[in-house]
């Protein structure tokens, strides 16, 4: 299907664009690669669509503080080839590779994956279990918001209108696991976990079990198990199946922690 | 509402400018603007990879980029690859191969295909089948495919 009719401007600045995305009906473009399936489908009918990738700025990758601060606007293809988040963050770059397929990495952006909040993706639980913090900008200045308190719901972020993601600073950890199950390379996952241990501390992030990644911060085995919560079924899996794959990843994650 | 935006890309070398629906994605602008049918649109909604085109050298869903985000871009399509017979040895493979039978996917296979043929020497076989993995073919259950890609790998 094709997109139905939309304005299109694509800002030079921040204040620009915060000036664009006041006006009714406006929303963020940065890579499309959620958003411009959604138009084609007809999902969604935005007035104006606001191009925010001629912002400069918002691509950078730095190391600092125990810390790696990567620019929204960085694509999943940068991200997974940067070396400084192979190095200090390997859960981040090992997460990104599972993320569709290549053409697809190489224009979707880490802002866009984390301000969609799409429950089956594989940042926002990166995020939650390295307890990221999001930098949020606005027209009063920037604002700095914990994973924790950005992902509220399905597809809901603490982000206000007019707002935008510019960048995300991920801790670093002594040591972590990705694991993702799919039905085919590249699909959303049926089940999938981020796991980080930090001072002696193990923080466990499920996604696609429900409507919101799933934060534990077990102390044994036992009881990760027993906290995971019952996961909603999708189209090929029952929610028995899912917890069963959840509890199988789970095993495999916790030696490595 | 509907707006017109101008831009400019080079396509295939050749510099072209057009006023371009806001919402018209790239590989409608390449087909029926440019007569650039060799791109092919199956899901439209980046499911298929039939529209894989290159944007500033690196492989893109067509179907997933506005054209006028195109602006200012480098894009290469499949015909601009078989001109300038950049895609010679694979596409030699493919009909030796058999790794084709109704033809619809093989424009965007070639595109993946040539992209991991220029960032990787010796890719496995576990290697084609993911860089390829975003491509789907409804004819050949995807081994002659391989076959191919590893024909040229290995000459």
């Amino acid at each position: 299907m094709k997109a139905p009719s939309f304005a299109y401007a694509k800002p030079r600045s921040l204040a620009e664009a915060f000036d664009l995305l006041e006006r009714p009906g406006a929303k963020v473009l940065a890579g499309g690669q959620s958003l411009i399936p959604s138009l084609n489908l007809r999902l969604s009918s935005p007035e104006l669509l606001v191009d925010i990738t001629g912002l400069s700025g918002l691509n950078n990758i730095e190391l600092g503080n125990g810390a790696v601060r990567i620019g929204a606007l960085c694509t999943h293809s940068e991200v997974e080839k940067s070396e400084p988040v192979r190095k200090h963050l390997p859960l981040v770059a090992e997460a990104v590779a599972h993320i569709a397929h290549p053409a697809i990495r190489n224009r979707g952006t880490l802002g866009g994956s984390l301000a969609l909040a799409d429950p089956a993706a594989e940042l926002p639980a990166c995020a939650l279990a390295l307890d990221a913090v999001l930098i949020i900008a606005g027209k009063k200045g920037e604002r700095r918001v914990s994973a924790g308190e950005f992902f509220k719901a399905l597809f809901e972020t603490d982000l206000k209108p007019a707002e935008l993601l510019v960048g995300v600073e991920f801790p670093q950890a002594d040591k972590s696991v990705f694991l993702e199950l799919t039905r085919r390379l590249g699909d959303y996952a049926i089940v999938g976990l981020a796991g980080v241990t930090r001072s002696a501390q193990k923080r466990i992030c499920f996604f696609g079990i429900g409507g919101m990644p799933v934060l534990l911060r077990p102390k044994s085995l036992e009881e990760a198990k027993s906290s995971l919560p019952t996961p909603s079924a999708d189209l090929y899996h029952s929610a028995s199946t899912k917890l069963h794959l959840a509890k199988v990843l789970l095993e495999r994650a916790w030696n490595k922690l | 509402m509907e707006q017109a935006v101008a831009t400019t890309m080079t396509v295939n070398g050749a510099q072209v400018t057009r006023s371009i629906p806001a919402r018209q994605h790239l590989v409608d602008f390449l087909r029926e603007e440019l007569g650039l049918t060799g791109s092919h649109l199956g899901c439209e909604h980046g499911v298929c990879g039939a529209c894989t085109i290159r944007v500033n050298g690196e492989i893109v869903r067509g179907c997933l980029m506005l054209a006028v985000q195109a602006n200012g871009c480098r894009v290469d399509t499949i015909e601009g690859l078989s001109d300038s017979k950049e895609l010679e040895k694979l596409q030699k493979a493919f009909h030796e191969k058999n790794a084709l039978q109704c033809g619809f996917c093989t424009p965007g296979m070639l595109m993946a295909a040539q992209d991991l043929l220029r960032k990787k020497t010796r890719p496995s076989r576990e290697e084609i089948r993911a860089h390829i993995s975003g491509n789907y073919c409804r004819c050949t259950g995807y081994q002659a495919i391989v076959d191919a890609i590893e024909e040229v790998i290995h000459g």
